[in-house]
């Protein structure tokens, strides 16, 4: 497994871990009501996991197991693959954020922030694509690369 | 594939059956208004898919396949997988039984379930992570 998918799935797991844990307080909170400012948790909640740990970990086993390009086992330009990741996890760390923090004080510099996680979001997705679009393809007689 | 995916997988399977039964019975009431109690059953419907089905399904499908822990235990300690297998699945169908009645009848007690699922499914994913965590590595020769 290459160094960029180990990091993309543990961040994904770590995701994953923090998506649960606040999903169990908001579940928690409904059964037996404790805060009020607990329920601004849910969209945290769905970002992280929806994109943070389940779109996450799809870029990084892919990156792992998609065909190489070549014989020599290349995956291509792995600029956009950290790209995608630096992106992507910039997004739901705004996406998490928006709702506790819009809850606790108002402050209209709170509304740039959705708009941001969306284009973040958007560049994350278009810098996968273009790495992964050529790496989609039939089986190919190349010489087996080293196993990683 | 190992017993442990097998059970994973198939009973994700069985949950995608399911989340698509309950999430056909909401469509088709917000279309023809059958009961409106029915409508409760949309987060059911969401945890169905993506716990059950979605998450459940990676998990069987990473302890397959992901590289192996050691050459003499491949799969790690496998209590951890069990345990996130019990706790997940536990946790999930106390979350489909309770929430529904919690939001229909609504008695004080009915949020003691709703908490322990909310415990079950959080350990769940604790336990998972750990049990995973060591196998997200480079594929080695031997250790």
């Amino acid at each position: 497994m290459p160094r960029l998918s180990q990091l993309m799935i543990r961040t994904a797991l770590l995701w994953l871990a923090i998506g649960y844990s606040l999903g169990g307080l908001v579940l928690l909170n409904k059964g037996l009501p404790l805060l009020p400012w607990l329920w601004t948790l849910r969209v945290a909640h769905i970002h992280i996991l929806l994109v943070g740990w389940t779109v996450q970990l799809a870029c990084g086993v892919a990156f792992w197991i998609l065909p190489r390009l070549d014989a020599r086992g290349t995956r291509g330009d792995e600029r956009l693959v950290w790209g995608c990741y630096a992106a992507l996890n910039g997004g739901v760390v705004l996406g998490a954020l928006h709702d506790p923090l819009a809850a606790l004080a108002t402050w209209p510099g709170w509304s740039v922030l959705p708009p941001l996680m969306g284009l973040l979001y958007l560049l994350a997705t278009v810098l996968f694509v273009i790495h992964a679009w050529p790496r989609v393809v039939s089986f190919r007689a190349l010489p087996r690369p080293a196993r990683d | 594939m190992y017993t442990q995916s097998r059970y994973f997988i198939r009973t994700a399977l069985a949950y995608l059956l399911a989340a698509f039964m309950v999430g056909g019975l909401v469509l088709a009431n917000q279309g023809l208004a059958i009961d409106g109690r029915i409508g409760v059953l949309m987060p059911v419907f969401y945890h169905l898919l993506m716990v059950g089905w979605i998450t459940q399904l990676i998990c069987g499908v990473a302890l397959w396949m992901f590289p192996p822990y050691s050459r003499e235990r491949p799969r790690g300690d496998e209590r951890l997988g069990w345990f996130t297998y019990g706790a997940l699945n536990a946790g999930l169908l106390l979350r489909v039984v309770f929430e529904p009645l919690h939001s229909w009848l609504a008695p004080p007690w009915l949020g003691w379930p709703l908490a322990l699922s909310a415990l079950l499914q959080v350990l769940a994913a604790w336990a998972f992570v750990i049990a995973i965590w060591p196998r997200v590595k480079r594929r080695s020769a031997g250790k």
